[in-house]
């Protein structure tokens, strides 16, 4: 588990990180979000001491690097696994030698690190490349040699520092799938830096968001999509922007597991009788819940009736201004 | 000019003298590299986002090598006589001429090999950083490894450079090939001995560069 308690950090006058606060619990797959700069990268060099901070306190497993020697955190961070958005593989060695560096450098024995390579390379399925050079594989391989090396001393935790932010779209997506089957086979908490709003959406349970050193929101990931609290909205940019007409009411339902498949519209249509016209609609999967949203739009005199038609069925919903 | 005295020359003063200058390249380029690969991983820990930064040893430090490479070789040779003599015994001849040589040599290696292990993927030592490695881990395995393609090519240079020294160093009491250009050629008018170790020196140069080329694409 990693507890971060009011953690800051700062380069001469600058602070890149203010009053964090954030707990990550064990095979939890945790979000970080935020545009360049806003400090999202450092913080997670922070948990494995690659970066320090000034104030406050980072724990992981009650272990603080801020009370510990630099020979101690050396040995602190076998439990950390780190990927990274170039792979960084030595270039000169093989995919084999690679893998074998972390428990060459523990000085395991011989055998030992030829049996756990070979399970490695097993696990992310690239056992066929395992006496190539990196410059002979694909974007995608290489980052599941990346893996297969953070993961050779079994570690509890890995962190993903833009880990498919090099990557084309299909092999983003199987990158995410090895992760996840990792996350769920070995329960390895992962710590996922990313810029990519649709990756968090998909992949993690929980997403924090940074916006110039500060945490502006963070939760569930389904909660925070749901909630859209101006943090995402300033993320997310244009791309989600409604054109709404100008006539008449706009109201906004927010579906919720609960109640998506229920067929509120429908059965609204023919109870109250009155004219409605749909807008606009969008349904997102995610990690662990579907969402969805309808825009509809109604006469003015009609907003009560719908209003209390929507309230007695316990749907969330709110009427949606033109800002013209 | 007879053949006889073609022969003469070739066997009693051209060989020797080329395999005397053979020797101090290959000995002076040995010791430099040695001594330049040392201080380039000191400049390299000291560094400011090195592994260990120390602002003073590396400012003294390259202070240090800085005012070594600012001497004229020719100059540098004078300069060191009486270390080469306290080294050597002697301050002429193939022996004494490795001093300078590898004075000037390994400053310039230093840079070299300084130059290749700062590019070296910062991610990469992050990398190894992150699973524990120790510092003497991550420059012996992880960054000179890398970096040994570019290491190459920048002492194919230094080689060059070393050989052109030991031109300079023939002018005052070395030997090699440089002497006779220099005493056989130039001082006695005579082009063709001049101009033939010229070309003896080019080859020379050429069959270097070509093996560190070599050596450059297989190792990358």
């Amino acid at each position: 588990m990693i507890e971060i308690h009011n953690l800051q950090k700062s380069y001469g006058d600058i602070n890149i990180l203010k009053n964090i606060d954030l707990t990550i619990d064990d095979g939890e797959i945790y979000g970080l979000v935020g545009r360049s700069g806003a400090g999202k990268s450092t913080l997670l060099r922070c948990i494995n001491g690659l970066e320090k901070y000034n104030f406050g306190s980072l724990k992981v497993n009650g272990f603080d690097i801020k009370e510990h020697s630099d020979e101690e955190i050396r040995h602190f961070r076998k439990n950390i696994g780190m990927i990274f958005q170039h792979f960084s593989l030595m270039e000169r060695k093989t995919v084999y030698q690679n893998v074998a560096l972390p428990m060459e450098c523990w000085n395991y024995p011989k055998a030992e690190i030829d049996k756990r390579v070979k399970e490695l390379l097993k696990i992310v399925d690239i056992e066929d490349k395992i006496h190539e050079k990196p410059r002979s594989l694909s974007g995608g391989q290489k980052q599941r040699v990346a893996i297969a090396r953070a993961l050779s001393l079994n570690p509890k935790i890995l962190l993903c520092d833009e880990a498919t932010s090099a990557l084309d779209p299909k092999t983003t997506q199987s990158i995410l799938l090895l992760l996840r089957k990792i996350n769920e086979t070995l329960g390895i908490a992962i710590v996922f830096v990313t810029h990519q709003m649709s990756i968090v959406r998909q992949f993690c349970h929980k997403v924090c968001i940074l916006e110039n050193g500060e945490i502006m929101a963070k939760g569930v990931v389904s909660d925070i999509f749901s909630n859209q609290p101006q943090a995402l909205k300033n993320l997310l940019g244009e791309e989600e922007e409604e054109v709404l007409p100008s006539h008449g009411i706009n109201i906004k339902i927010t579906y919720s597991e609960a109640n998506v498949n229920d067929r509120v519209l429908s059965d609204m249509a023919q109870k109250l009788d009155i004219g409605f016209s749909l807008v606009w609609a969008k349904t997102e999967q995610y990690s662990d819940r579907v969402l969805g949203w309808v825009i509809l739009n109604v006469d003015e005199e009609n907003v009560p009736i719908v209003g209390k038609y929507l309230d007695d069925v316990s749907a969330r919903w709110e009427v949606l201004y033109n800002e013209q | 000019m007879s053949n006889n005295h073609a022969y003469d020359l070739l066997h009693t003063i051209l060989v020797p003298e080329f395999l005397k200058t053979l020797y101090m390249v290959i000995s002076a380029t040995v010791l430099s590299t040695i001594i330049g690969m040392l201080l380039a991983v000191i400049l390299i820990i000291t560094y400011k986002e090195g592994l260990k930064p120390n602002k003073y040893i590396y400012e003294i430090l390259t202070t240090f090598i800085n005012i070594v490479r600012s001497f004229p070789f020719i100059i540098l040779i004078v300069a060191i006589i009486p270390v080469t003599r306290a080294i050597v015994g002697s301050s002429i001849g193939e022996k004494a001429a490795i001093i300078p040589l590898t004075i000037a040599g390994a400053p310039f290696i230093a840079r070299i090999i300084e130059g290749s292990l700062r590019e070296v993927d910062k991610e990469l030592i992050e990398a190894v950083k992150s699973f524990g490695a120790t510092n003497f881990q991550i420059i012996f395995k992880v960054m000179l490894p890398e970096a040994v393609p570019s290491v190459i090519s920048g002492i194919t240079l230094a080689i060059i450079s070393i050989l052109g020294c030991t031109a300079m160093a023939g002018a005052v009491g070395a030997g090699g090939l440089g002497a006779i250009a220099i005493t056989y050629g130039y001082a006695n008018f005579d082009n063709t001995i001049m101009y033939g170790t010229v070309c003896v020196l080019i080859i020379l140069v050429q069959i270097i560069q070509s093996i560190g080329n070599f050596l450059y694409k297989v190792l990358k």
